[in-house]
């Protein structure tokens, strides 16, 4: 298969970007969107050029490292995949695509398509965790759990912090994915001491990094490749009405 | 070329004294400790943030220590943990099936072929039970039954059901809990991260691991670390192989440079090999898709009797393909263990029977499966397999055979390590699978993510202790000239990197290499191909740093330059990894040397002479390593050949 890149290309985070123009020759149907890129970066390192930065690390849809808008759409036209999952057959033989990389404010491009999500990782740290100390936990079965409340955990805990959900919302709102891991631990019992605090904190921190409020578009559940349902976006706000009804005082 | 082990020195696994079962408790009641006041005058460096890593730094803050944790990756999340699959097991015998601590340490030993230090295997099989503990507290949600209490299965083999496990999710799960353990303690202001960072020496100081040197992997900026103690928690380094399981950024880097600096690397040959990985793609592809292993209960694994045979599979009658396992073990047929598996069907390929476009794969065929159970049951069983399958190759395995083959999936080998998890240099200690570990020469399923964890919330916040309590902070800066020293010499690393401006690509040279181990090094070996893999690896390292072409700058987000650092030291660890091979002339767990083998083809211990890890110490460059041995004592679970009959 052969293909038409359009490429975003940009030196640095303070530098002008734009997209520059790539042919790929030889592609199996078979081969990853990424593994297309690394044999286009092959090409590229031959010619003395610089290859394309992009980040991916696992290749195969759980770590989150990779992240692309593929013709607009982040991780591409294929429902339910990351970037590094999606393969070249999904696309017609001489296509041209555009890759750009995710786009929020609170994502600072790094160089070309790789950009800077640590402001997700603040996030979890502002409260996305139970305050438990290695060695003080009871025995792991001393606290029932309802097999559907567990499932409905693990739904939202499956969330791979790729950043899709920021990248695809007009707002860049990160709602989607503080809300998923605010419902996991709000489902389970184990996190009930907290969970006040924690949805305060955590909304908090997600404001102050600038990721833009939630007005319902639904873009993020979209292109999540993990399926992570935004009913979560709705029990992240019923929590946090909840903990300042309760009296924002449990936050502080 | 051979080994030079005429001097051998002590190796001292500290192991502590008393019955097996007391050995930890008694250690743990008469270490050193260090007060709680006194902890915040340390920091402790620990360098990744897989399961073993982030769990080790999460507890060491909450202790009080200062901890300084680096990882690759843009986030700690992603470490390369979060990819395991399968589960986790504990001996917590909530099955009520006749599981022990006693139990699943034997079965650890016995599984590893007896090259795993009995006192390291009981005491990881104990602490078990606590991380189960742990991580449900900490909110993982691993899967329960209907009456809330946790579900458990049986994995690999496992005669008792005691994996834990979270969907197809157990590491990415886990890893998420010691994650927000971790970062509780960066909010904390304990623990200070530092991602996108890539270690690429230690710092000794009068024989002491005192700190580190990274390369900032976006501003190109070589930095300098110093603390009172390391902690190496890198992962493995199965990507010497160009082709395998793990993540594109694992690597060696780390453990390979300790090593040059004096730490002891033991028994770098045992690997492990995983049966069923998904077929490579196209030449240029090197992480390849595992799948888990229970598809062969009900898939049958052949190949076209014919040499090169191109007929799609449904048009080769039943007379003419070959079910190569199910015809040379027939007692265990399609469920030989995962060496066995994998040996055959590498095997077959290499006689030219593998099928594919590539010609490296075999089938694995489930229509007599859906014939006898019906299509609902494989679904039940294996849907989300088969669509995975699906969705990467485009093939659907309900009417056409699966297409596997094997993959490098696992290091036991790595940094040696004593009883504290302390390697040969004071003060530097490795972690979970960067050390030589508790598997021996063969790996049970689910049992690294076990090995992460113990290793990271149990062991070390113990042991490290005891040698800090000896140790008191000195006000030890970066200035000290040692740092110096490591930054000027990457610096010239990094400048001879760029200049060479070569004809071949990184990738190249990295393909090549793993070219050579998968042939020689891989599953099955023998001293000709060994020697062989020695000499054409020295040629293609001296090929390498005169025809390498590395693009960019050093002071730049620069993924050319990240790779070439790491297949440099991969062009020296495949030569370790090859005279060990050459070296332990027995063949046991991963490791199957072809001239020892029984008249059936089974693996040939030979516990006379190779009951003892092998450890390897760094003589410089010009020189052969030196093979030390620390010999393994089995007084509980006693040695026996292992048999599929
Ligand atoms: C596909 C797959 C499935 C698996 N399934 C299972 C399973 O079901 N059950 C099971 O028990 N085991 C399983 N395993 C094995 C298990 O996942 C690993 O052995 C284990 O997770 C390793 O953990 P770790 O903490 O030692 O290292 P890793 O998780 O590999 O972490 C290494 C860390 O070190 C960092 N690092 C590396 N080098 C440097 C450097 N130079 N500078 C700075 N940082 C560095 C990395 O960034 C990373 O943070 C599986 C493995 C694979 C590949
Ligand atoms: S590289 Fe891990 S999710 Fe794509």
């Amino acid at each position: 298969m052969k293909f038409h890149l359009k490429i975003w290309r940009q030196a640095g985070p303070d530098q002008p970007g734009r997209f520059v123009d790539y042919t790929v020759d030889d592609i199996s149907p078979d081969m990853s969107f990424l593994e297309m890129l690394d044999q286009l970066n092959e090409q590229l390192v031959k010619e003395n050029q610089d290859p394309i930065a992009f980040d991916s690390d696992c290749r195969e849809g759980i770590c989150g490292t990779c992240g692309l808008v593929i013709n607009g759409m982040a991780h591409g036209p294929k429902l339910g995949c990351t970037t590094c999952e999606l393969r070249m057959r999904h696309f017609p033989d001489g296509a041209t695509i555009t890759v750009e990389p995710f786009r929020a404010d609170a994502f600072p491009v790094i160089k070309d398509l790789v950009v800077d999500r640590s402001a997700l990782d603040r996030i979890i740290a502002a409260g996305g965790y139970i305050s438990v100390n290695t060695g003080s936990a009871p025995d792991a079965n001393s606290v029932p759990v309802p097999k559907h409340v567990a499932e409905e955990a693990m739904d939202a805990a499956a969330c791979i912090g790729c950043g899709a959900c920021v990248a695809a919302c007009p707002n860049a709102s990160a709602s989607l994915f503080t809300a998923a891991k605010i419902s996991q631990l709000a489902l389970l019992p184990q996190g009930h001491p907290e969970r006040e605090r924690r949805v305060i904190k955590m909304v908090e921190q997600m404001d102050l990094e600038g990721f833009g409020a939630c007005s319902n578009h639904g873009e993020c559940e979209a292109a999540c490749p993990k399926g992570i349902s935004i009913t979560n976006i709705a029990r992240m706000r019923r929590e946090y009405v909840r903990a300042i009804k309760n009296g924002a005082a449990a936050a502080r | 070329m051979s080994a030079n082990a005429s001097t051998t020195v002590v190796l001292d696994a500290k192991i502590p004294k008393g019955p097996i079962e007391d050995k930890w408790s008694n250690h743990k009641a008469s270490v050193k400790l260090v007060s709680p006041a006194n902890k915040r005058k340390y920091t402790i460096i620990v360098v990744g943030t897989g399961l073993a890593g982030a769990s080790a730094a999460a507890s060491l803050a909450e202790l009080g220590y200062n901890v300084l944790n680096f990882c690759i990756q843009d986030s700690p999340r992603r470490a390369h943990s979060v990819a395991a699959q399968g589960g986790i097991n504990a001996a917590k015998n909530y099955q009520n099936d006749g599981d022990s601590v006693y139990r699943l340490f034997y079965d650890t030993i016995k599984g590893g072929d007896y090259r795993a230090r009995e006192a390291n295997v009981y005491r990881l099989a104990e602490l078990s039970v606590n991380i189960i503990d742990q991580a449900v507290a900490q909110g993982v949600p691993f899967a329960r039954e209907y009456g809330g209490l946790l579900a458990n299965r049986s994995f690999g083999g496992a005669q008792v059901s005691r994996t834990f496990y979270a969907r197809g999710q157990t590491g990415q799960q886990l890893l998420l809990g010691a994650y927000s353990a971790l970062m509780r303690q960066v909010q904390a202001g304990k623990v200070k991260l530092y991602p996108r960072r890539e270690m690429l020496d230690l710092v000794v100081i009068d024989g002491r691991a005192r700190g580190i040197v990274c390369r900032n992997l976006v501003t190109g900026e070589i930095e300098k670390y110093a603390g009172d103690a390391v902690c190496l928690a890198t992962g493995g380094y199965s990507t010497v192989f160009f082709l395998s399981t793990n993540a594109v950024n694992s690597n060696a880097t780390a453990a390979w440079r300790c090593y040059k600096k004096g730490a002891f690397f033991a028994n770098p040959c045992f690997t492990q090999i995983h049966p069923t990985c998904l077929p490579q793609a196209g030449a240029g592809q090197s992480k390849l898709t595992l799948m888990s292993e229970s598809l062969r209960n009900d898939g049958r694994v052949w190949v076209p009797k014919k040499k090169g045979d191109t007929r799609p599979p449904d048009q080769i009658p039943e007379s003419e393909r070959d079910y190569f396992l199910e015809r040379r073990y027939p007692a265990f047929g399609n469920l030989v263990p995962r060496d066995i598996a994998s040996r055959a069907a590498k095997a077959v390929c290499d006689e030219g029977y593998g099928v594919g476009a590539t010609g490296r794969a075999v089938y694995l065929d489930f229509s007599d499966a859906i014939r006898r159970l019906g299509v609902d049951v494989i679904r039940e069983r294996y849907g989300n397999l088969f669509q995975m399958y699906y969705e990467i190759t485009g093939e659907d395995p309900y009417k056409v055979p699966m297409r596997i083959y094997p993959a490098p999936h696992y290091t036991m080998g790595g940094l040696w390590v004593d009883y504290n998890l302390m390697t040969t240099i004071p003060g530097l200690y490795a972690l979970g699978e960067a050390n030589f570990s508790d598997h021996g020469a063969n790996r049970l399923g689910a049992s690294a993510l076990m090995q992460g964890l113990a290793d990271g919330y149990f062991i070390i916040p113990v042991t490290i202790g005891d040698f800090l309590a000896d140790h008191r902070p000195d006000g030890l800066t970066t200035d000290h000239p040692a740092f110096d020293e490591s930054v000027r010499a990457i610096q010239d690393q990094v400048r001879r990197l760029l200049s060479i401006n070569g004809k071949r690509t990184v990738r190249e040279f990295h393909w090549e290499l793993g070219r050579i181990m998968w042939d020689n090094v891989g599953m099955s070996r023998n001293e000709k191909g060994l020697k062989q893999a020695i000499s054409d690896i020295r040629a293609l390292r001296e090929e390498f740093w005169k025809d390498v072409k590395v693009t960019g700058s050093a002071d730049d987000f620069n993924k050319s330059l990240e790779f070439a650092g790491r297949v440099a030291d991969f062009l020296e660890l495949g030569e370790l990894m090859a005279m060990d091979a050459l070296d332990r002339a027995e063949s046991c767990g991963g490791h199957f040397r072809e001239e020892y083998q029984t008249p059936d083809g089974e693996a040939l211990r030979r516990d006379d002479e190779f009951c003892h890890v092998s450890v390897w110490e760094y003589l410089g460059e010009d020189n052969a390593a030196r093979r030390h041995k620390e010999p393994l004592v089995f007084e509980y679970a006693k040695p026996t050949q292992r048999s599929y009959k």
